[in-house]
């Protein structure tokens, strides 16, 4: 598999989107050096700022200090990208298949708009995860984003399906807008969870503050977690779904637009 | 000097359809053959550069008649759908380009490359408020390669409306000119008369002959038959561009067909004609009453249209008419602006989709075709999507191949929701224009109709302006791509990419007035506008490059 290793953390932002599983996968290892990416306005060289090593192939390694390295799998439909340490905004934006890992932190919209895939990011996150690009309609629509630390701003922004799951805390504004999919919050969240949503679900695994909008329905145990905590069990990610452990609290809301969407929030069994 | 030989020629102002024929060019104009060599600089028929077009078809170059490029509420628009430009189609700098985006709609530059690159050569800016005009006019100087004309909005503008409830028709003729000259237009557009004037106080002018909000005397019938009139007898080159009232309500065809008797006999173009000719009562009643429409028109021989055909997909709808923008916000619940241009017009601005399953969708689409279908003289109708409100203008080949195949029109009808089908007459039609036909809607019936004496032929003298295409290209459908398009006597496309990028000119009216309405002007100006009355009108050395017509 090509390996990219920085050779030094860049004075702008690079932007690479060049840098994807379909673009590398037919190319020997010399057509990867040479592919472009920009450095600011100006188009440099892969081998301008990576040294690029390992057999070609689908399989795409980032190493080094890339927290200001920008697009990377942008749009992929296959392959794997492996990121060992941090790596810049828009991480797999508009990705269709395929998967990517991230060791260290990711930053802001990740997975923006992504269609179909996996992105596993073990450090923290910035804002706008799978969310929609400003002045778009829909967000992500399909695929699975796991956090396992936390997440700023905007988290799901108007997703309209798939799944995000996040291990910390994740600020203000988490599916705002949501027209549907799942988002798991097992660290909580910040201020106004569920602002503008219209459908889709919000679990939080700690107490959260809610919206004056949303209206409280009942505590339970719905069925489709029995099967969601089963699906995110083999990825490591807890979520509790026993009744003798506790229920759900089911907040409806946000009647401020007014929409069909729904806030779950764990209330472990007082023991 | 540039001579285009082998290519079937289609001029159908000068009666040439199909004929194979030499056109030679000297000096951005065509000339008879043989001739120019006498102008003393060494361009003659003889000598320069030859383009062999056996197997092409030669169309002067297309005109649109009625289009959105540039201004505020352009602008505006670009502004609030950075999504669109995701998508878009990217120009990147070079040395003799700039760089700029295409999609619904397109940067300025990109505007001029887009035009060009489908043939088109001259475009007309439909909608220009005054306040507004100096900043459009700084556009249309970045639109390159394109010549350009603007029309002033006039029916909402209340000193005017406030002359013509005083009975004062002279100095409102007299206003009227000062303010074409001021904005540095080419004619006189009226949108939804009266309705405006309403809409700042929360309606709209939905009955011809009701007073307007705030008014007693003046009606939108009113507006209409006058400034019908003011624009004849100031001797515009292009006769009042209107828009009619009740645009886009279902069973509007009433008020369309009311606003034509209203005109009795004057001259006017009628502006996407399309949004104007529904049936019903309702959304779920709505049907098309092009035919009703087209009998009509056929009559009334005063008239011009243009067809605001709509193609399916992301448009953007931006008029003048704020109060049917926000008919058209609550209907879809995507993001709306409205706009106030103080004591002028309004304007609206709501991004939107044209879906193929959607009643009311399909039921505008056949609308569009069934117009240039069913009324019958070519020089009357013009191809238009009313850019970007129907869709942009980059798919018009998309409607030309409808136009010329019934077959394929009939596929795409069998599409549509049933329910629709009922709702139109479409499938019925026979009709497919002929090559000579898509060069009057195209080109020739709308340089008419504009009074651009220049434009939309090949005859000697014309611009040269012509667009080259292959008669069986290779990908089956023709006018996708022109091989060759030349501006002015320069080839700026050849194989579909841009080769030489030039400057446009831009038309403007100077009608008479006298220099003393300004007076009268200056104190009601002053009063309520926020810019001072020196301010308002745009100066002449402002344009780069303006061809005045002096309006005689």
């Amino acid at each position: 598999m090509p390996s990219l290793t920085l050779k030094e953390r860049p004075p702008v932002p690079i932007e690479a989107e060049s840098l994807s599983p379909d673009v590398v996968a037919p190319l020997s290892l010399d057509a990867v050096r040479a592919l472009p990416v920009h450095l600011g306005k100006r188009q440099v060289r892969v081998d301008d700022f990576f040294t690029v090593e390992g057999p070609p192939g689908d399989t795409l390694e980032i190493r080094g200090d890339a927290g200001k390295v920008k697009w990377i799998g942008r749009g992929m439909t296959r392959g794997r990208v492996t990121i060992t340490g941090d790596i810049g905004m828009h991480l797999g934006s508009g990705m269709k298949g395929g998967v990517i890992e991230v060791s260290g932190n990711a930053s802001d919209w990740l997975g923006a708009e992504m269609s179909g895939g996996f992105i596993h990011v073990r450090g923290d996150v910035g804002g706008q995860v799978g969310a929609a690009f400003r002045g778009s309609v829909t967000g992500m629509t399909g695929g699975m984003i796991v956090i396992d630390g936390s997440a700023g701003l905007e988290v799901g922004m108007r997703m309209r399906r798939g799944l995000i799951a996040v291990g910390g805390q994740a600020r203000d504004f988490a599916g705002l807008e949501m027209k549907g999919g799942t988002i798991l919050l097992r660290g909580g969240a910040e201020l106004r969870t569920g602002a503008w949503i219209s459908r889709g679900t919000i679990i939080s695994l700690k107490p959260i503050p809610l919206l004056p909008t949303f209206t409280y329905a009942c505590a339970y145990n719905p069925t489709f977690l029995r099967l969601y905590a089963r699906h995110l069990s083999a990825l490591g990610v807890g979520l509790p779904f026993e009744e003798g452990d506790g229920s759900y609290l089911r907040y409806t809301g946000d009647s401020a637009v007014p929409g069909r969407g729904e806030i779950l929030v764990w209330k472990p069994r007082a023991s | 000097m540039l001579r285009i030989t082998g290519g079937k020629v289609h001029d159908p102002a000068n009666g040439i359809d199909g004929v194979v024929k030499d056109i030679c060019i000297a000096d951005g104009r065509i000339v008879a053959e043989g001739d120019g060599g006498d102008r003393g600089s060494g361009t003659g028929t003889m000598g320069g550069r030859t383009i062999d077009a056996r197997g092409m078809v030669v169309f002067p170059g297309g005109v649109d008649v009625h289009t959105h490029v540039a201004g505020a509420a352009l602008n505006f628009a670009r502004g609030i759908t950075p999504e669109n430009y995701r998508k878009a189609i990217r120009f990147t700098h070079a040395p003799d380009r700039r760089a700029g985006l295409g999609g619904i709609t397109p940067t300025t530059f990109a505007t001029g490359y887009l035009y060009a690159a489908m043939g088109w050569t001259t475009v007309n800016e439909a909608a220009v408020p005054i306040l507004s005009a100096r900043h459009t006019h700084e556009e249309m100087h970045d639109i390159p390669i394109l010549d350009k004309a603007s029309l002033v909005l006039m029916a909402n503008n209340e000193i005017v409306l406030d002359l013509l409830e005083a009975g004062e028709v002279e100095r409102a003729r007299q206003v009227v000119a000062w303010l074409v000259w001021a904005a540095k237009a080419y004619g006189v557009k009226a949108v939804n008369p009266g309705g405006l004037v309403a809409w700042k106080s929360g309606k709209n002018a939905s009955t011809l002959s009701a007073p307007v909000e705030g008014y007693r005397r003046v009606t939108p019938a009113l507006i209409i038959a006058a400034l019908a009139a003011i624009v004849d007898d100031l001797r515009l080159p292009h006769p009042l561009h209107l828009h009619c009232n009740n645009l886009g309500v279902p069973g509007n065809v009433a008020t369309t067909i009311e606003t034509m008797k209203t005109l009795e006999g004057r001259r006017a173009h009628l502006a996407h004609l399309q949004f104007h000719a529904y049936g019903g009562d309702d959304w779920p009643t709505l049907r098309s009453e092009a035919a009703a429409l087209a009998a009509h028109f056929n009559t009334q021989k005063n008239l011009t249209a243009d067809a605001g055909a709509i193609v399916f997909g992301e448009a953007m709808t931006i008029t003048a008419d704020g109060p049917w923008e926000h008919v058209l916000s609550k209907l879809t619940g995507r993001k709306w602006s409205n706009v106030d241009v103080e004591n002028e017009t309004g304007c609206g601005i709501v991004p939107y989709t044209y879906k193929e399953r959607s009643l009311v969708n399909a039921v505008q689409w056949a609308a569009g075709l069934e117009l240039l279908l069913l009324i019958d003289d070519p020089w009357r109708i013009f191809l238009t999507t009313d850019h970007p409100n129907g869709g942009t203008f980059w798919r018009y080949p998309e409607l030309i191949r409808l136009l010329r195949d019934a077959d394929y029109r009939r596929e795409r009808v069998k599409k549509l929701p049933a329910r629709a089908r009922e709702r139109m007459v479409l499938a019925d039609l026979d009709r497919q224009y002929t090559l000579s036909e898509i060069a009057v809607i195209t080109s020739a019936g709308p340089a008419r109709a504009l009074g651009l004496s220049r434009k939309g032929h090949l005859g000697p003298g014309a611009d040269a302006d012509l667009a080259l295409y292959d008669e069986n290209p290779a990908g089956g459908v023709m006018f996708q791509s022109p091989r060759y398009v030349i501006k002015g006597g320069e080839v700026v496309v050849e194989d579909g990419e841009i080769r030489a990028v030039t400057e446009g000119r831009e038309f403007i009216s100077r009608p008479a007035f006298d220099e003393g309405v300004a007076d009268y002007l200056r104190p009601l100006f002053e009063k309520v506008y926020t810019i001072a009355f020196d301010n308002y009108p745009v100066e002449i050395e402002r344009l780069a490059q303006p061809d005045i017509h002096a309006c005689p």
